[in-house]
């Protein structure tokens, strides 16, 4: 386990690209959720308003 | 032949909920196949007899560079039909695939500086190869600040679409930079003519995660698109519908 | 002949598309040895480098050139492209990837004796990747087939 963790010397440059990709994929989607939950929150303030006048 | 599908992916209410069902079915196969490419490309894969244990980065830098491609030639293509067809829902598209295309193509530099420090011995060169991938991050983020500049969303549609199209003029110029001139970047393994250049034990790992993360593309792009389209068309009486039904599908 | 706005803006994408493609090439073309990270051994000696310029050398590392002086940190070794040698000397620390019969990117200058003195040596690797055991029954094969 610590052989594989060390990578024969390179840990210091494959695990930080792993984190990162995993990092940032997870983020996109994160972020996608968030886009859509205020553009329908949006859309539906828009509604209301129309609704009104 | 008919164009009835053509005109049927226009609609935005279609497209909405195309995506509503679709994007499910691509997330989840992505994730099986990015974590199964990882763990067969950072566990079960031999080292390589030069590089060691550096040049697994692969299985994360060299689907991102293939996505950072991809993506920008899809958002160049659903663009010109944006353009052409006046079509909002290619716009939607479009906007779609900038910041999802753009992060991506920042992880392959990064990673790509992550693997050239120990092998190459130096983070970055001005080599042609890593020269236009960052002009391809350039125009992903000139694309993305060009949006965010104009208010009215119709507007920042057209004068966007015209900057992805002219950009795509880099995408092959990034491919075959390695071929066209000396580099320090080596030509590609898997995306060539010939077979690939790797035994299946590497290759299979690499080939799972170039598909994971082309699907995982797909996913997200398709998400935020569907929040463009509700944000291009808030006046339809179907966007009541879809918000009324939202209770489960968030 | 009348054309449908659609047909125009058609028109319009691909004439932009062409224009900048079109620019694109010229630009290239005329910043080409701009765009070359590296010269060649060959082009080297055929006199493409100004002499005193800064420029970067690019070939293989020529086998059994290699030489280390005990206690020192300078290395001295040929570069070439199976055509025409060029002599490196070179004082720093060398990339892991770095051994002989392998490809090399060197910065610096040549000297008036014609070797170029580097200040930065990058390894620049194949896009072959295989395990030790396989490349090792590969070296080991590499005679009988020759014979």
């Amino acid at each position: 386990m610590r052989e594989f963790l060390d990578m024969s010397g390179y840990a210091a440059y494959v695990w930080p690209s792993v984190g990162l990709t995993l990092a940032v994929l997870l983020a996109n989607v994160y972020w996608a959720r968030r886009l859509v939950r205020s553009a329908q929150a949006e859309a539906r303030r828009r509604l209301a308003s129309g609704a009104q006048s | 032949m008919s164009w009835a599908w053509f005109h049927r992916f226009a609609s935005p209410p279609y497209f909405y909920s195309l995506t509503l069902r679709l994007a499910p079915w691509l997330g989840w196969p992505a994730g099986l196949l990015i974590v199964g490419g990882l763990y067969g490309g950072l566990v079960l894969a031999p080292p390589d007899y030069q590089q060691s244990d550096a040049f697994r980065i692969v299985y994360v830098h060299a689907p991102a560079a293939w996505v950072s491609l991809m993506s920008y030639s899809l958002m160049a293509f659903a663009a010109a039909v944006g353009l052409i067809w006046r079509m909002k829902v290619a716009h939607a598209v479009a906007a779609a695939c900038a910041p999802v295309g753009a992060s991506i193509t920042a992880v392959c530099l990064v990673t790509g500086m992550l693997w050239g420090q120990p092998m190459w011995g130096t983070y970055w060169a001005w080599d042609p190869r890593l020269v236009f991938e960052l002009v391809l991050l350039f125009f992903f983020l000139g694309y993305m600040g060009l949006r965010s500049a104009i208010d009215d969303v119709s507007r920042a549609d057209r004068a966007s679409a015209v900057l992805a199209v002219v950009g795509v003029v880099n995408v092959p110029i990034v491919h075959f930079s390695v071929t066209w001139w000396n580099s320090l970047h080596q030509a590609p393994s898997v995306m060539r003519m010939q077979e690939a250049a790797m035994p299946a034990s590497m290759l299979v790992p690499l080939l799972m995660s170039f598909l994971g993360f082309t699907l995982y593309f797909y996913a997200v792009m398709l998400v935020r698109a569907r929040a463009e389209v509700l944000r291009r068309d808030r006046g339809g009486s179907w966007v009541r519908d879809v918000l009324a039904a939202r209770g489960k599908a968030a | 002949m009348t054309m449908t706005p659609r047909r125009r803006r058609l028109y319009w994408v691909l004439g932009i598309l062409a224009g900048v493609a079109l620019a694109g090439t010229l630009a290239l073309q005329a910043f080409r040895s701009n765009v070359t990270f590296f010269f060649d051994p060959t082009q080297v000696s055929a006199g493409a480098v100004k002499s005193g310029q800064r420029f970067r050398l690019g070939g293989m590392v020529e086998k059994g050139s290699l030489v280390r002086q005990a206690g020192q940190l300078e290395v001295r070794f040929a570069v070439t492209d199976f055509k025409s040698t060029v002599k490196v000397r070179y004082t720093g620390v060398l990339p892991d990837l770095f051994r002989e019969g392998a490809g090399v990117v060197a910065h610096g200058r040549l000297n008036t004796d014609g070797e170029f003195i580097a200040d930065e040596v990058l390894a620049k690797h194949d896009e072959k990747y295989m395990p030790p055991e396989v490349a090792r029954s590969l070296k080991k094969g590499e005679p009988r087939s020759g014979n």
